[in-house]
């Protein structure tokens, strides 16, 4: 008995060996897929950064004007420093400062924050007025003018009006980057709404729907996708401008360090600032990516159908 | 703009009276689709619509189903005048339609969820729709999953899950192959006969026409009027080798070849001139 047991076991044992051998085969191909998109990310930067080094090394890429990256990202700690800009904490090695690793933290934190905020802000509001456009008639006859004026205006002339109305601080640079998303979503928003199926809408008014269900379960799904595509390409358009606002109105922020590098002029500083910024759009656009495959879930995979052409 | 009192019953599931549509009427753009048309469908009946395309067939069942105003006539059902759309008459689309971010069964059972019915109420009104059609199994996919006809089976279920009285059907099943089509041909006469519904049918396909049609209502070339209506009388199912099927189908063919070749001069002759 003990014996024909053990052989059972054995039996059971090789049994689930075998599919989780292959599960693990599994992960690591799923895991190798990860990992290629990552490699190709690095080679992309890192084609990029050599060319430039390349340049660099044979002498036509002036260190003092274009440092390559292995200069600008070399002594991050004399980098970090200037991120201290801060009034509140001496500048340089003072004791009572944050390190340098501290204040490229705490100013990353302060942008980032701004650039969400905004972008929340702006969306939220966007996507409100823009239902509320095509909801209510009058709405649309009042309010459609002045936001098609107001949108070819440049976030530039904006920012007197910011720091007349806010002052400094983080309101004028989250008002920058809500006034100059703003009009362009709400009219992306009107665009959406248009080009939502005429069938789906018409499905829903034979089943009785009433206006507010058609809008609410038919229009606001069907221009989710578009939405959200409209919201990645404004994450970018955030962070271009709360650079702008924050080289004046705000006490610290990235802004204001690529002001500190021009006034002090200090090329490497800027492409240190350009380089952690490109990092954290990419981050951001990661994580916007990620949460558009969690909504959409229905959406087909395009790019895979453009991949066979 | 004043009617007559209408002279009809009003147990009639459809009655048009005087119909006539221009679309982008007023317009540089006007385009009439319907003139004159008077029809008076009974309850329970099955009537096909023929004619080539472009006629306006389409335009009559948006119509019918109040998705679109007359700019001409009026349309009555069940004795009340057709001003909006309404649940009792159910129209499924030349095109799919279903909600790509609903699933299967989240679809069917959307008139429901419009009336605010309970999830498991939904569920199984859903389930025994989709039953109907042969697609229980597919509850929880969702519409990219499936393949075209199957779709179409889903938006029959969802029609037929709002018990309609008025079944409008706009080329339901062109996209289907010749097996396929016949099985949801007969699927269809079974839900007619069982939902005691009017059916409103538009095809191309003459055989289909012969196949399920109580009367058939042939259609002139743009701007649409009802050129005949032919009658079948064969009892269902119908045996479409017979010699009664195939007088019937050489009959329809003759109506339409008129008018398909006055069709297509007159949308060369529009080619011309633009
Ligand atoms: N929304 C619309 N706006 C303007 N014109 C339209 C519209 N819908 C249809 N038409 C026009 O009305 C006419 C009738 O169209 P309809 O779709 O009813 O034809 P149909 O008989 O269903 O044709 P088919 O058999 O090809 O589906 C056509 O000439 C078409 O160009
Ligand atoms: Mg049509």
């Amino acid at each position: 008995m003990a014996v024909v047991e053990r052989g059972a076991d054995e039996a059971v044992a090789a049994g689930t060996s075998r599919p989780a051998a292959v599960s693990r085969v599994f992960t690591a191909i799923a895991g190798m897929d990860w990992l290629g998109k990552a490699a190709w990310t690095c080679l992309s930067v890192g084609l990029f950064a050599g060319i430039w080094e390349l340049l660099w090394a044979v002498g036509w890429a002036d260190p003092q004007l274009l440092p390559p990256p292995h200069i600008f990202l070399s002594n991050f700690g004399e980098q970090g420093k200037f991120f201290n800009t801060a009034t509140r904490w001496q500048v340089g090695n003072s004791m009572e400062g944050p390190s340098a690793f501290e204040s490229v933290m705490i100013t990353v934190a302060a942008t980032t924050m701004r650039v969400f905020v905004g972008l929340v802000l702006a969306s939220v509001l966007a996507i409100g007025v823009g239902v509320a456009v095509r909801y209510w008639h009058v709405f649309d006859k009042l309010v459609l003018p002045t936001v098609t004026l107001l949108s070819p205006v440049s976030p530039i002339a904006w920012l007197p009006v910011a720091i007349f109305l806010f002052g400094i601080g983080n309101a004028p640079a989250i008002f920058m980057v809500v006034v100059a998303l703003f009009f362009h979503m709400v009219l992306a928003t009107i665009a959406q709404i248009d080009g939502v199926s005429h069938n789906l809408i018409n499905v829903a008014r034979t089943m009785g729907a009433s206006k507010g269900q058609i809008y609410g379960r038919v229009i606001v799904p069907a221009i989710l996708p578009g939405m959200l595509q409209v919201l990645r390409m404004n994450l970018f358009g955030a962070w271009m401008v709360v650079l702008v606002a924050e080289s004046t109105g705000v006490g610290y922020g990235m802004g204001q360090v690529i002001m500190l590098a021009r006034n002090t002029f200090n090329p490497s500083l800027v492409f240190f600032t350009i380089a952690v910024i490109g990092v954290l759009g990419f981050g951001f656009d990661w994580l916007l990516r990620l949460v558009q495959r969690r909504i959409l879930y229905w959406l087909p995979d395009t790019q895979e159908k453009l991949r066979v052409l | 703009m004043s009617f007559e009192a209408p002279h009809f019953s009003s147990r009639d599931a459809v009655v048009c009276r005087g119909i006539g549509k221009t679309w982008a009427a007023g317009t540089k753009r006007a385009h009439e689709a319907l003139r004159d048309v008077d029809l008076d469908i009974a309850p329970g009946e099955f009537v096909v619509f023929l004619g080539p395309s472009g006629c306006g067939k389409s335009t009559l069942l948006y119509l019918i189903a109040g998705l679109e105003e007359a700019t001409e006539g009026l349309v009555w059902s069940f004795g009340d005048l057709v001003e909006t759309p309404s649940p009792q008459r159910s129209l499924i689309f030349q095109e799919t339609s279903l909600f790509p971010w609903l699933t299967v069964w989240q679809n069917v059972s959307f008139g429901l969820a419009i009336r605010g019915a309970s999830q498991q109420e939904r569920r199984a009104v859903a389930a025994e729709a989709l039953q109907r059609v042969g697609l229980k199994a597919a509850m929880d996919k969702r519409p990219d999953e499936l393949s075209g006809g199957m779709r179409q089976r889903v938006a029959v279920a969802r029609a037929l899950a709002m018990r309609p009285k008025v079944l409008l059907m706009d080329e339901p099943f062109a996209a289907l192959d010749v097996q396929t089509r016949a099985r949801m041909q007969d699927f269809l006469l079974d839900v007619w006969r069982d939902s005691g519904a009017s059916v409103l049918f538009v095809t191309h396909h003459i055989d289909e026409a012969v196949a399920l049609a109580g009367r058939v209502v042939v259609f002139t070339s743009r701007p649409g009027r009802i050129k005949t209506i032919v009658p079948i009388t064969l009892p269902r199912p119908r045996n479409l080798f017979s010699r009664e099927a195939e007088a019937l189908r050489i009959q329809l063919t003759e109506l339409l070849r008129d008018e398909v070749d006055r069709a297509f001069a007159e949308q060369e002759a529009m080619g011309a001139t633009a």
